[in-house]
C-alpha cells in the first residue's frame, strides 16, 4: 500500500488514509475532504489550480491599475481625485477589509482543527466584515455620483470605477462563496469534512485582500 | 493493494490525525501568531494613512510603496501560508505577479508615464 505524508496545509495528499480506511467511516470522508487522491505532484490539484488562478488574476488587476493610473490626471470637466476622495472614510474601510483577512485565516485554523462550529462562526464574521465593505463602497460611488463623478464624465471616472467596481465584484462574489459554505457545512455530517474548501476560499479571500493593499495605495494615497 | 485490519486501520486513521495537528501546527502560525501579525498589519496601514497628514517630504512616495510591499508580503506569506507550503506554489504566483509588473511596467513606460 502507497503510504504518503498527511499534510494539507502545505497541499500534500492524504493517501494513506483513502487506501486504508473502508468506506462509509467518518474518517474516511474527512480523508477525502483533504484532497485523498494521488497526483503525480503530490501535491493538490485544487490547490494548484488556485494559485494559478491568483496567478493569473494579478495580470487582470495589473491591466485595470495600470489603466486608472495612466487616466487618473485625465478629468476633462469633472472633479479631479482630491476633490472628492475621502481619505478618513477609505482608510476605515480599508482596515475593515485588512481584519477580515485575519478572521478568515483563523476560519482556515479552526477548519483544519475540525471545529465545525468555530470554522462557521469565523466565516461568518468574515463575511460581515466583506458586506461591510462592499456597503462602504457603494455609499462611496453614491457620493461620487452626487459630487458629478459619473462613469463617463471622464477617463479619471471610468478607470476609477472599473477598476474598484471590479474589487467590489470579487468582494461580492466571495462573501458569496462564505455565506455558501456555512449553509453546506450546516448541513455536513462529518466535522472538518470541508477543511480544504475553506483553505482555497481563504485564499481567493486574501487575495482581494492584498489587491486592495495596493488600490489604497496607489489609487488613494498617492496624489496626482 | 490491500485491506488493513480494522484496528490497523484506525491506528493509521489516528496517526494521520495526529500527523495532520502536527502539520498544522508546524505549517503555519498559532492563533496568537496571526493576530500579531494582523496588528503589525493595522499599524503599518495608521502609518500609511499618516502621509495623507503629515508632510514626509521627499521620502513620501519611497516610505509609502516600501509599506505597501510589506504589507502585501505579510499577508501573502503568513495569512496564505505560501511561506510554509511547498515551493511550487510561490513559484505559480510570483510569476503571474512578477510577469504583470513587468508587462504593465513596459506598456506605462510606452506612455511615458515615469518621465511625468
Amino acid at each position: 500500500m502507497a503510504r504518503q505524508a498527511t499534510d494539507t496545509q502545505s497541499g500534500r495528499i492524504m493517501a494513506e488514509t483513502a487506501t486504508a480506511q473502508p468506506a462509509g467511516t467518518p474518517d474516511a470522508h474527512g480523508a477525502a475532504a483533504h484532497g485523498a487522491h494521488a497526483t503525480s505532484t503530490g501535491l493538490s490539484n485544487v490547490k494548484l489550480g488556485m494559485w494559478l488562478f491568483l496567478g493569473s488574476d494579478c495580470l487582470l488587476f495589473g491591466g485595470l491599475i495600470s489603466t486608472y493610473m495612466l487616466y487618473r490626471g485625465r478629468v476633462s470637466n469633472g472633479p479631479t481625485p482630491e476633490q472628492v476622495y475621502d481619505i478618513p472614510f477609505t482608510s476605515v474601510s480599508s482596515f475593515v477589509l485588512l481584519m477580515s483577512s485575519l478572521t478568515m485565516v483563523l476560519a482556515v485554523s479552526a477548519a483544519h482543527k475540525r471545529d465545525d462550529r468555530g470554522t462557521n462562526l469565523w466565516l461568518t464574521i468574515t463575511a460581515l466584515l466583506g458586506a461591510t465593505f462592499v456597503g462602504g463602497q457603494v455609499y462611496e460611488f453614491t457620493a461620487f455620483y452626487n459630487e458629478g463623478l459619473g462613469f463617463t464624465t471622464s477617463l479619471f471616472g471610468s478607470s476609477f470605477y472599473t477598476l474598484t467596481g471590479f474589487h467590489g465584484a470579487h468582494v461580492t462574489v466571495g462573501i458569496i462563496m462564505l455565506l455558501a459554505l456555512v449553509a453546506i457545512n450546516k448541513r455536513s455530517r462529518v466535522p472538518g469534512s470541508k477543511s480544504e474548501t475553506v483553505e482555497m476560499i481563504g485564499l481567493y479571500w486574501h487575495f482581494v485582500d492584498i489587491v486592495w493593499i495596493i488600490i489604497f495605495t496607489l489609487v488613494y494615497l498617492i496624489p496626482v | 493493494m490491500t485491506t488493513q485490519p480494522a484496528t490497523e486501520t484506525h491506528t493509521a486513521v489516528a496517526g494521520g490525525h495526529a500527523s495532520a495537528e502536527h502539520a498544522s501546527a508546524e505549517h503555519g502560525l498559532s492563533t496568537r501568531g496571526y493576530i500579531n501579525i494582523a496588528l503589525i498589519l493595522a499599524a503599518i496601514t495608521a502609518l500609511e494613512v499618516s502621509t495623507y497628514y503629515v508632510d514626509f517630504g521627499p521620502l513620501f512616495l519611497p516610505a509609502l510603496l516600501i509599506m505597501m510591499a510589506v504589507k502585501f508580503v505579510m499577508v501573502v506569506s503568513y495569512f496564505m501560508h505560501l511561506k510554509f507550503d511547498n515551493k511550487l506554489f510561490s513559484w505559480l504566483f510570483y510569476t503571474g505577479l512578477f510577469l504583470a509588473v513587468g508587462v504593465y511596467a513596459a506598456a506605462l513606460a510606452t506612455f511615458h508615464f515615469f518621465l511625468r
